[in-house]
Protein backbone atom coordinates (compact mmCIF):
# COMPACT_ATOMS: atom_id res chain seq x y z
CA UNK A 1 0.00 0.00 0.00
CA UNK A 2 2.88 2.12 0.22
CA UNK A 3 3.13 5.02 -2.55
CA UNK A 4 5.66 7.21 -3.82
CA UNK A 5 4.88 10.34 -4.39
CA UNK A 6 5.81 14.57 -4.04
CA UNK A 7 6.40 16.20 -1.02
CA UNK A 8 3.79 19.04 -2.06
CA UNK A 9 1.55 16.24 -3.21
CA UNK A 10 1.52 14.42 -0.23
CA UNK A 11 1.00 17.89 2.09
CA UNK A 12 -2.08 18.65 -0.06
CA UNK A 13 -3.59 15.69 -0.13
CA UNK A 14 -3.20 15.34 4.00
CA UNK A 15 -4.66 18.45 4.01
CA UNK A 16 -7.90 17.96 1.72
CA UNK A 17 -8.70 14.87 3.76
CA UNK A 18 -7.79 16.53 7.01
CA UNK A 19 -10.90 19.06 5.82
CA UNK A 20 -13.16 16.41 5.06
CA UNK A 21 -13.08 15.50 9.09
CA UNK A 22 -14.00 19.05 9.56
CA UNK A 23 -17.75 17.75 10.49
CA UNK A 24 -16.53 15.72 13.36
CA UNK A 25 -15.69 18.77 15.19
CA UNK A 26 -19.07 19.99 15.71
CA UNK A 27 -18.88 17.22 18.50
CA UNK A 28 -16.93 20.22 20.90
CA UNK A 29 -20.33 21.73 21.11
CA UNK A 30 -20.60 19.66 23.76
CA UNK A 31 -18.01 21.56 25.49
CA UNK A 32 -19.89 24.58 26.34
CA UNK A 33 -22.21 23.96 29.15
CA UNK A 34 -24.97 26.61 28.48
CA UNK A 35 -25.66 24.46 24.99
CA UNK A 36 -24.62 21.29 26.42
CA UNK A 37 -27.18 21.63 28.71
CA UNK A 38 -29.79 21.37 25.92
CA UNK A 39 -28.40 19.04 24.16
CA UNK A 40 -27.79 16.24 26.87
CA UNK A 41 -31.41 17.16 28.04
CA UNK A 42 -32.63 16.40 23.98
CA UNK A 43 -30.71 13.41 24.05
CA UNK A 44 -32.84 12.09 26.94
CA UNK A 45 -35.58 13.11 24.99
CA UNK A 46 -35.22 11.38 22.25
CA UNK A 47 -33.87 8.27 24.10
CA UNK A 48 -37.40 8.48 25.86
CA UNK A 49 -38.99 8.22 22.37
CA UNK A 50 -36.80 5.44 21.52
CA UNK A 51 -38.21 3.59 24.73
CA UNK A 52 -41.81 4.71 23.65
CA UNK A 53 -41.18 2.81 20.57
CA UNK A 54 -39.92 -0.10 22.16
CA UNK A 55 -42.18 -0.56 25.03
CA UNK A 56 -44.16 -3.71 24.39
CA UNK A 57 -47.61 -3.50 25.92
CA UNK A 58 -48.40 -7.23 26.05
CA UNK A 59 -45.09 -8.16 27.45
CA UNK A 60 -44.43 -9.44 30.98
CA UNK A 61 -41.41 -8.32 33.26
CA UNK A 62 -40.00 -11.39 34.82
CA UNK A 63 -41.60 -12.75 37.57
CA UNK A 64 -40.36 -14.44 40.68
CA UNK A 65 -40.96 -17.58 43.17
CA UNK A 66 -41.46 -16.69 46.84
CA UNK A 67 -38.10 -17.93 47.40
CA UNK A 68 -36.25 -15.60 45.33
CA UNK A 69 -38.11 -12.41 47.20
CA UNK A 70 -35.93 -10.45 49.99
CA UNK A 71 -37.23 -10.36 53.19
CA UNK A 72 -39.59 -7.86 54.17
CA UNK A 73 -36.69 -6.11 56.75
CA UNK A 74 -34.21 -5.96 53.79
CA UNK A 75 -36.75 -3.81 51.21
CA UNK A 76 -35.36 -0.47 51.30
CA UNK A 77 -37.70 2.47 52.12
CA UNK A 78 -37.30 4.91 49.51
CA UNK A 79 -38.40 8.91 50.10
CA UNK A 80 -37.81 11.99 48.61
CA UNK A 81 -38.98 14.16 51.68
CA UNK A 82 -40.10 12.28 54.71
CA UNK A 83 -40.56 8.20 55.30
CA UNK A 84 -44.26 8.72 56.95
CA UNK A 85 -45.95 11.90 55.37
CA UNK A 86 -49.20 10.84 58.05
CA UNK A 87 -51.38 10.09 55.92
CA UNK A 88 -54.73 9.97 57.74
CA UNK A 89 -55.59 6.77 56.78
CA UNK A 90 -59.25 7.20 58.21
CA UNK A 91 -60.19 9.68 56.17
CA UNK A 92 -58.21 8.74 52.95
CA UNK A 93 -59.83 8.55 49.59
CA UNK A 94 -58.47 8.94 46.02
CA UNK A 95 -59.28 11.83 44.38
CA UNK A 96 -59.94 11.45 40.41
CA UNK A 97 -60.00 13.87 37.76
CA UNK A 98 -59.65 14.84 34.48
CA UNK A 99 -60.83 12.61 31.15
CA UNK A 100 -63.22 10.76 32.90
CA UNK A 101 -66.62 10.08 32.82
CA UNK A 102 -66.90 9.58 36.74
CA UNK A 103 -64.32 11.89 38.69
CA UNK A 104 -64.78 12.06 42.34
CA UNK A 105 -63.73 10.70 45.77
CA UNK A 106 -63.25 6.83 45.70
CA UNK A 107 -62.38 4.64 48.94
CA UNK A 108 -59.78 2.14 48.98
CA UNK A 109 -62.49 -0.71 49.43
CA UNK A 110 -63.29 0.57 45.97
CA UNK A 111 -60.03 -0.50 44.59
CA UNK A 112 -59.99 -3.66 46.86
CA UNK A 113 -63.23 -4.90 45.11
CA UNK A 114 -61.63 -5.18 41.76
CA UNK A 115 -59.72 -8.53 40.89
CA UNK A 116 -56.71 -8.70 43.11
CA UNK A 117 -53.06 -9.32 41.37
CA UNK A 118 -50.15 -10.84 43.26
CA UNK A 119 -46.74 -10.54 41.95
CA UNK A 120 -42.89 -11.05 42.31
CA UNK A 121 -41.19 -8.69 40.45
CA UNK A 122 -38.15 -6.85 40.48
CA UNK A 123 -37.92 -3.16 41.90
CA UNK A 124 -35.54 -1.58 40.16
CA UNK A 125 -34.28 1.68 41.50
CA UNK A 126 -32.20 4.54 38.70
CA UNK A 127 -29.22 4.45 41.05
CA UNK A 128 -28.11 0.80 40.12
CA UNK A 129 -30.07 -1.33 42.95
CA UNK A 130 -32.81 -3.61 42.80
CA UNK A 131 -34.92 -5.93 45.23
CA UNK A 132 -36.94 -8.50 44.38
CA UNK A 133 -40.70 -7.81 46.11
CA UNK A 134 -44.03 -9.34 46.63
CA UNK A 135 -46.37 -6.74 45.74
CA UNK A 136 -50.61 -6.98 45.83
CA UNK A 137 -53.17 -4.72 43.53
CA UNK A 138 -55.94 -3.89 41.69
CA UNK A 139 -54.51 -3.30 37.92
CA UNK A 140 -54.60 0.13 37.26
CA UNK A 141 -55.87 -0.71 33.70
CA UNK A 142 -59.10 -2.18 35.78
CA UNK A 143 -59.63 1.15 37.97
CA UNK A 144 -59.42 3.54 34.87
CA UNK A 145 -62.14 1.29 33.50
CA UNK A 146 -63.92 1.47 36.35
CA UNK A 147 -63.73 5.51 36.58
CA UNK A 148 -64.60 5.35 32.76
CA UNK A 149 -61.21 7.31 31.26
CA UNK A 150 -60.76 7.87 28.49
CA UNK A 151 -57.63 5.61 27.48
CA UNK A 152 -56.71 7.08 24.69
CA UNK A 153 -55.65 9.96 26.74
CA UNK A 154 -51.79 10.09 27.03
CA UNK A 155 -51.14 10.57 30.47
CA UNK A 156 -52.07 9.59 34.42
CA UNK A 157 -50.71 12.19 36.79
CA UNK A 158 -50.63 11.13 40.00
CA UNK A 159 -49.58 13.23 43.00
CA UNK A 160 -49.20 12.37 46.68
CA UNK A 161 -49.61 13.17 50.07
CA UNK A 162 -45.99 14.38 50.57
CA UNK A 163 -46.24 16.85 47.64
CA UNK A 164 -44.46 14.38 45.18
CA UNK A 165 -45.61 14.09 41.52
CA UNK A 166 -45.54 11.88 38.88
CA UNK A 167 -46.99 11.46 35.26
CA UNK A 168 -46.88 7.94 33.68
CA UNK A 169 -47.59 7.00 29.62
CA UNK A 170 -50.92 5.69 29.09
CA UNK A 171 -49.20 2.41 27.88
CA UNK A 172 -47.45 1.55 30.53
CA UNK A 173 -50.24 2.83 32.52
CA UNK A 174 -52.66 0.04 30.70
CA UNK A 175 -49.66 -2.47 31.22
CA UNK A 176 -51.24 -5.94 32.81
CA UNK A 177 -48.45 -5.85 35.56
CA UNK A 178 -48.90 -2.28 36.43
CA UNK A 179 -50.77 -1.86 39.54
CA UNK A 180 -52.09 0.28 42.26
CA UNK A 181 -50.57 -1.14 45.21
CA UNK A 182 -52.23 -1.59 48.47
CA UNK A 183 -49.91 -4.65 49.50
CA UNK A 184 -46.77 -5.92 50.20
CA UNK A 185 -46.00 -9.45 51.41
CA UNK A 186 -49.59 -9.83 51.78
CA UNK A 187 -49.53 -7.49 54.23
CA UNK A 188 -51.48 -3.51 53.84
CA UNK A 189 -48.88 -1.43 52.68
CA UNK A 190 -47.05 0.26 55.45
CA UNK A 191 -46.85 4.26 56.26
CA UNK A 192 -42.96 4.02 55.05
CA UNK A 193 -43.93 2.33 51.63
CA UNK A 194 -46.39 4.42 50.54
CA UNK A 195 -49.82 3.65 52.46
CA UNK A 196 -52.10 3.12 51.51
CA UNK A 197 -51.85 3.30 48.21
CA UNK A 198 -48.70 3.40 45.70
CA UNK A 199 -48.01 2.80 41.89
CA UNK A 200 -46.32 -0.33 41.27
CA UNK A 201 -44.96 -0.93 37.95
CA UNK A 202 -42.28 -3.45 36.92
CA UNK A 203 -41.50 -1.85 34.00
CA UNK A 204 -40.92 1.18 35.30
CA UNK A 205 -37.82 2.76 37.47
CA UNK A 206 -38.46 3.46 41.15
CA UNK A 207 -38.99 7.08 41.02
CA UNK A 208 -41.96 6.83 38.44
CA UNK A 209 -43.55 4.44 41.17
CA UNK A 210 -45.44 7.04 43.53
CA UNK A 211 -46.24 6.48 46.69
CA UNK A 212 -48.84 8.05 49.16
CA UNK A 213 -51.30 8.54 46.01
CA UNK A 214 -53.28 11.27 46.78
CA UNK A 215 -54.99 12.60 43.21
CA UNK A 216 -54.98 10.40 39.68
CA UNK A 217 -55.71 12.47 36.83
CA UNK A 218 -56.34 11.40 32.78
CA UNK A 219 -54.91 14.16 30.93
CA UNK A 220 -53.44 14.74 27.32
CA UNK A 221 -51.63 18.01 28.70
CA UNK A 222 -48.30 17.57 31.02
CA UNK A 223 -47.92 21.01 32.38
CA UNK A 224 -43.94 21.96 31.69
CA UNK A 225 -41.95 21.64 35.02
CA UNK A 226 -44.47 19.88 36.18
CA UNK A 227 -44.01 16.48 34.31
CA UNK A 228 -42.39 14.28 37.51
CA UNK A 229 -40.48 15.75 40.40
CA UNK A 230 -37.41 14.06 39.46
CA UNK A 231 -37.86 13.97 35.62
CA UNK A 232 -38.03 18.07 36.39
CA UNK A 233 -34.48 18.21 37.25
CA UNK A 234 -32.91 16.08 34.87
CA UNK A 235 -34.38 12.50 35.25
CA UNK A 236 -35.95 10.23 32.25
CA UNK A 237 -38.71 11.00 31.92
CA UNK A 238 -40.34 7.64 30.64
CA UNK A 239 -37.83 6.08 33.34
CA UNK A 240 -38.95 2.74 31.49
CA UNK A 241 -37.22 -1.04 32.00
CA UNK B 1 -8.29 13.36 -6.86
CA UNK B 2 -7.17 13.30 -10.07
CA UNK B 3 -3.63 12.96 -8.85
CA UNK B 4 -4.22 10.23 -6.43
CA UNK B 5 -5.99 8.44 -9.31
CA UNK B 6 -2.73 8.43 -11.36
CA UNK B 7 -1.14 7.61 -8.62
CA UNK B 8 -3.02 4.28 -8.83
CA UNK B 9 -3.35 3.85 -12.10
CA UNK B 10 0.67 3.72 -12.11
CA UNK B 11 1.25 1.69 -9.60
CA UNK B 12 -1.43 -0.80 -11.02
CA UNK B 13 -0.15 -0.25 -14.42
CA UNK B 14 2.83 -3.24 -14.02
CA UNK B 15 0.82 -5.94 -12.53
CA UNK B 16 -1.92 -5.34 -14.65
CA UNK B 17 0.74 -5.70 -17.80
CA UNK B 18 1.90 -8.91 -16.56
CA UNK B 19 -1.00 -11.08 -15.97
CA UNK B 20 -3.15 -9.50 -19.47
CA UNK B 21 -1.14 -12.27 -21.17
CA UNK B 22 -2.35 -15.12 -19.11
CA UNK B 23 -5.59 -13.70 -19.65
CA UNK B 24 -5.44 -13.35 -23.58
CA UNK B 25 -3.75 -17.34 -23.40
CA UNK B 26 -6.42 -18.66 -21.85
CA UNK B 27 -9.44 -16.74 -23.82
CA UNK B 28 -7.57 -18.17 -26.89
CA UNK B 29 -8.21 -21.51 -25.67
CA UNK B 30 -11.59 -21.36 -24.53
CA UNK B 31 -11.75 -20.70 -28.84
CA UNK B 32 -14.20 -17.30 -28.14
CA UNK B 33 -13.50 -15.54 -31.55
CA UNK B 34 -15.38 -12.61 -30.05
CA UNK B 35 -14.10 -12.37 -25.98
CA UNK B 36 -10.21 -13.02 -27.55
CA UNK B 37 -10.76 -10.24 -29.65
CA UNK B 38 -11.74 -8.06 -26.49
CA UNK B 39 -8.71 -9.66 -24.26
CA UNK B 40 -6.22 -8.59 -27.00
CA UNK B 41 -7.47 -5.07 -26.99
CA UNK B 42 -7.25 -4.76 -23.51
CA UNK B 43 -3.80 -6.43 -23.63
CA UNK B 44 -2.82 -3.63 -26.38
CA UNK B 45 -4.14 -0.86 -23.71
CA UNK B 46 -2.65 -1.68 -20.90
CA UNK B 47 0.78 -2.33 -22.77
CA UNK B 48 0.25 1.35 -23.93
CA UNK B 49 0.13 2.22 -20.30
CA UNK B 50 3.14 -0.11 -19.13
CA UNK B 51 5.24 1.63 -22.23
CA UNK B 52 3.88 5.22 -21.13
CA UNK B 53 5.47 4.46 -17.77
CA UNK B 54 8.65 3.24 -18.75
CA UNK B 55 8.94 6.10 -20.94
CA UNK B 56 7.52 9.12 -18.77
CA UNK B 57 10.35 7.43 -15.79
CA UNK B 58 13.75 8.09 -17.18
CA UNK B 59 12.38 11.91 -19.12
CA UNK B 60 11.62 12.66 -15.61
CA UNK B 61 14.60 12.04 -14.40
CA UNK B 62 16.27 14.31 -16.84
CA UNK B 63 14.55 16.49 -16.11
CA UNK B 64 15.72 16.69 -12.02
CA UNK B 65 12.14 16.56 -10.63
CA UNK B 66 11.70 17.10 -6.83
CA UNK B 67 12.78 13.53 -4.97
CA UNK B 68 9.31 11.48 -4.08
CA UNK B 69 8.37 10.49 -0.57
CA UNK B 70 7.22 7.39 0.48
CA UNK B 71 3.31 7.32 2.13
CA UNK B 72 0.69 5.40 2.82
CA UNK B 73 -3.12 6.15 2.80
CA UNK B 74 -3.41 4.06 6.20
CA UNK B 75 -7.19 5.52 7.53
CA UNK B 76 -9.99 5.81 5.25
CA UNK B 77 -12.75 8.50 5.83
CA UNK B 78 -14.82 6.25 7.54
CA UNK B 79 -12.16 4.73 9.86
CA UNK B 80 -11.23 8.52 11.22
CA UNK B 81 -14.79 9.47 11.89
CA UNK B 82 -15.78 6.59 13.81
CA UNK B 83 -12.16 6.98 15.83
CA UNK B 84 -12.50 10.24 16.61
CA UNK B 85 -16.26 9.94 17.47
CA UNK B 86 -15.80 6.85 19.63
CA UNK B 87 -13.12 8.76 21.27
CA UNK B 88 -15.22 11.71 22.34
CA UNK B 89 -18.31 9.04 22.59
CA UNK B 90 -15.85 6.74 25.28
CA UNK B 91 -14.58 9.88 27.07
CA UNK B 92 -18.33 11.00 28.19
CA UNK B 93 -19.44 7.67 28.77
CA UNK B 94 -16.84 6.46 30.96
CA UNK B 95 -16.71 9.74 32.56
CA UNK B 96 -20.79 9.44 33.32
CA UNK B 97 -21.15 5.89 33.66
CA UNK B 98 -18.25 6.52 36.44
CA UNK B 99 -20.74 9.10 38.02
CA UNK B 100 -23.61 6.85 37.86
CA UNK B 101 -21.81 3.65 39.04
CA UNK B 102 -20.83 6.27 42.44
CA UNK B 103 -24.79 6.22 42.97
CA UNK B 104 -24.56 2.82 43.58
CA UNK B 105 -20.60 1.05 43.79
CA UNK B 106 -21.07 -2.10 44.39
CA UNK B 107 -22.17 -4.53 42.95
CA UNK B 108 -24.76 -8.34 43.24
CA UNK B 109 -28.00 -8.81 45.06
CA UNK B 110 -27.72 -7.33 48.32
CA UNK B 111 -27.48 -3.66 48.88
CA UNK B 112 -24.30 -2.80 50.71
CA UNK B 113 -23.86 -1.08 53.71
CA UNK B 114 -20.32 -0.03 52.67
CA UNK B 115 -19.00 1.41 49.47
CA UNK B 116 -17.19 -1.27 47.41
CA UNK B 117 -14.97 1.07 45.13
CA UNK B 118 -15.07 4.69 45.81
CA UNK B 119 -14.45 7.02 42.93
CA UNK B 120 -13.24 10.44 43.46
CA UNK B 121 -16.10 12.42 41.93
CA UNK B 122 -12.90 14.77 40.33
CA UNK B 123 -13.15 12.26 38.05
CA UNK B 124 -17.03 11.81 36.98
CA UNK B 125 -18.51 13.83 34.41
CA UNK B 126 -22.30 15.57 34.71
CA UNK B 127 -22.22 16.82 38.43
CA UNK B 128 -24.93 14.21 39.92
CA UNK B 129 -26.76 11.08 39.52
CA UNK B 130 -29.05 13.05 37.05
CA UNK B 131 -26.59 15.00 35.25
CA UNK B 132 -24.32 11.86 34.26
CA UNK B 133 -27.57 10.01 33.02
CA UNK B 134 -28.48 12.85 30.72
CA UNK B 135 -24.98 12.47 29.06
CA UNK B 136 -24.94 8.37 28.81
CA UNK B 137 -28.33 8.49 27.45
CA UNK B 138 -27.10 11.09 25.01
CA UNK B 139 -23.72 10.01 24.02
CA UNK B 140 -24.85 5.89 24.14
CA UNK B 141 -25.93 7.09 20.53
CA UNK B 142 -23.33 8.26 19.36
CA UNK B 143 -20.83 5.40 20.44
CA UNK B 144 -23.75 2.81 19.00
CA UNK B 145 -23.93 4.30 15.99
CA UNK B 146 -20.33 4.92 15.16
CA UNK B 147 -19.49 1.47 16.46
CA UNK B 148 -22.28 -0.40 13.94
CA UNK B 149 -21.07 1.97 11.51
CA UNK B 150 -17.63 0.78 11.84
CA UNK B 151 -18.18 -2.97 12.06
CA UNK B 152 -20.31 -2.74 8.91
CA UNK B 153 -17.79 -0.46 7.22
CA UNK B 154 -15.00 -3.01 8.36
CA UNK B 155 -16.96 -5.50 6.92
CA UNK B 156 -18.07 -4.27 3.45
CA UNK B 157 -14.57 -2.73 2.43
CA UNK B 158 -12.11 -5.53 3.80
CA UNK B 159 -10.31 -3.22 5.40
CA UNK B 160 -10.31 -5.12 8.73
CA UNK B 161 -7.55 -7.44 7.25
CA UNK B 162 -5.15 -5.01 8.06
CA UNK B 163 -6.24 -5.00 12.13
CA UNK B 164 -8.36 -8.03 12.75
CA UNK B 165 -5.98 -10.57 15.34
CA UNK B 166 -6.39 -13.83 13.66
CA UNK B 167 -4.32 -17.41 14.97
CA UNK B 168 -1.77 -16.52 12.68
CA UNK B 169 -0.90 -13.40 14.57
CA UNK B 170 -0.28 -15.52 18.07
CA UNK B 171 3.23 -15.87 17.32
CA UNK B 172 4.12 -12.40 16.98
CA UNK B 173 2.61 -11.22 20.05
CA UNK B 174 5.38 -12.56 22.83
CA UNK B 175 8.52 -11.08 20.49
CA UNK B 176 6.53 -7.55 19.94
CA UNK B 177 5.46 -7.48 23.83
CA UNK B 178 9.33 -8.30 24.30
CA UNK B 179 9.98 -5.48 22.48
CA UNK B 180 8.32 -3.07 24.01
CA UNK B 181 7.92 -3.78 27.88
CA UNK B 182 11.63 -5.78 28.01
CA UNK B 183 14.24 -3.95 25.46
CA UNK B 184 14.04 -6.85 23.52
CA UNK B 185 14.60 -6.98 19.97
CA UNK B 186 12.59 -5.08 17.14
CA UNK B 187 10.77 -7.30 15.04
CA UNK B 188 10.89 -6.73 11.41
CA UNK B 189 7.84 -4.71 10.73
CA UNK B 190 5.48 -6.48 8.16
CA UNK B 191 2.86 -4.89 7.90
CA UNK B 192 0.39 -1.40 8.72
CA UNK B 193 -0.43 -3.15 12.52
CA UNK B 194 2.09 -5.56 14.32
CA UNK B 195 0.57 -8.76 15.86
CA UNK B 196 0.43 -7.14 19.47
CA UNK B 197 -1.32 -3.87 18.15
CA UNK B 198 -3.78 -6.50 16.09
CA UNK B 199 -4.51 -7.82 19.66
CA UNK B 200 -5.22 -4.53 21.18
CA UNK B 201 -7.22 -3.19 18.34
CA UNK B 202 -9.60 -6.20 18.21
CA UNK B 203 -9.92 -6.69 21.78
CA UNK B 204 -11.34 -3.02 21.93
CA UNK B 205 -13.78 -3.99 19.44
CA UNK B 206 -14.61 -6.46 21.37
CA UNK B 207 -15.11 -4.68 24.60
CA UNK B 208 -17.32 -1.91 22.39
CA UNK B 209 -19.89 -4.69 21.54
CA UNK B 210 -19.82 -5.92 25.31
CA UNK B 211 -20.47 -2.62 26.61
CA UNK B 212 -23.11 -2.05 23.83
CA UNK B 213 -25.24 -5.25 24.58
CA UNK B 214 -24.92 -5.00 28.68
CA UNK B 215 -25.68 -1.51 28.37
CA UNK B 216 -29.01 -2.42 26.18
CA UNK B 217 -29.97 -4.92 29.20
CA UNK B 218 -29.13 -2.16 31.98
CA UNK B 219 -31.32 0.11 30.18
CA UNK B 220 -34.41 -2.43 29.44
CA UNK B 221 -34.48 -4.97 31.54
CA UNK B 222 -37.82 -5.75 31.42
CA UNK B 223 -38.01 -5.49 27.25
CA UNK B 224 -34.87 -7.49 27.13
CA UNK B 225 -35.11 -10.19 29.29
CA UNK B 226 -33.88 -12.76 27.28
CA UNK B 227 -30.61 -10.52 26.72
CA UNK B 228 -30.58 -10.62 30.53
CA UNK B 229 -30.94 -14.06 30.76
CA UNK B 230 -27.64 -14.59 27.98
CA UNK B 231 -25.38 -12.47 30.38
CA UNK B 232 -26.38 -14.26 33.69
CA UNK B 233 -28.97 -12.03 34.86
CA UNK B 234 -29.31 -8.22 35.72
CA UNK B 235 -26.50 -8.23 38.44
CA UNK B 236 -24.11 -10.28 36.06
CA UNK B 237 -24.86 -7.82 33.04
CA UNK B 238 -24.15 -4.53 35.64
CA UNK B 239 -20.77 -6.75 36.55
CA UNK B 240 -20.10 -7.29 32.64
CA UNK B 241 -20.70 -3.66 31.73
CA UNK B 242 -18.47 -2.66 34.27
CA UNK B 243 -15.70 -5.18 33.09
CA UNK B 244 -16.21 -3.86 29.25
CA UNK B 245 -15.47 -0.30 30.66
CA UNK B 246 -12.22 -1.42 32.25
CA UNK B 247 -10.94 -3.02 29.15
CA UNK B 248 -11.16 -0.20 27.35
CA UNK B 249 -9.44 1.79 30.35
CA UNK B 250 -6.73 -0.84 30.12
CA UNK B 251 -6.57 -0.17 26.51
CA UNK B 252 -6.96 3.57 26.33
CA UNK B 253 -3.27 4.62 28.15
CA UNK B 254 -1.18 2.26 26.57
CA UNK B 255 -3.10 3.05 23.16
CA UNK B 256 -1.84 6.78 24.21
CA UNK B 257 1.79 6.24 25.26
CA UNK B 258 2.29 3.91 22.14
CA UNK B 259 0.53 7.45 20.33
CA UNK B 260 3.01 10.00 22.29
CA UNK B 261 6.63 7.19 21.54
CA UNK B 262 5.59 7.06 17.74
CA UNK B 263 5.67 10.96 17.09
CA UNK B 264 3.40 13.53 15.29
CA UNK B 265 3.33 11.63 11.88
CA UNK B 266 2.04 8.34 13.13
CA UNK B 267 -0.51 10.55 15.35
CA UNK B 268 -1.56 12.77 11.76
CA UNK B 269 -2.44 9.86 9.93
CA UNK B 270 -5.79 9.39 11.92
CA UNK B 271 -6.57 13.34 11.41
CA UNK B 272 -5.34 13.19 7.63
CA UNK B 273 -5.71 9.19 6.43
CA UNK B 274 -1.66 9.84 4.89
CA UNK B 275 1.68 8.53 6.83
CA UNK B 276 4.66 9.85 5.55
CA UNK B 277 7.33 6.85 5.44
CA UNK B 278 5.63 4.29 7.27
CA UNK B 279 8.25 1.81 8.83
CA UNK B 280 6.62 -0.82 7.03
CA UNK B 281 7.66 -1.87 3.86
CA UNK B 282 4.77 -2.49 0.99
Amino acid sequence: MITRLEDKELKRQSRRELLKLAPVAALGIFAFPKVSDRLVAEGVRFSDWASGALFRSQHLAQTFPDADVVPFAKFPYNYYDVVDPGVDLEKWTLTVAGEVQRPGEYKLEQIQALPKVRQNTRHVCVEGWDVIGSFGGARVSDFINLVGANTSARFLEVECVDDYYEAIDMASVLHPQSLLCYEMYDQPLDRGHGAPLRLQMPTKLGYKQAKYLNTIRVTNVLKPGKTGYWEDQGYSWFGGL
Amino acid sequence: MANEEQNDAKKDAAPDAETAPLAKQEDDESARPEGAAEAKNEAVVTEVVAVEVVATAPAAKADEPPPLVRAAYEHPLAIRVTHWVNAVSLFVLIGSGLRIFRAFPSFGPKIPEKVLIDIPKSLTLGGWLGGALQWHFTFMWFFAASGIFYLAYQVVSGHYRTMLFTPRDIPGVWPMARHYFFFGPKPLATGQYNPLQKLAYTSSIGFGILSLLTGIVLYKPAQFSWLAFLFGGFHLTRVWHFAAMCGFLAFIPGHLIMVVLHGWSNFFSMLSGWKRDPEYQE
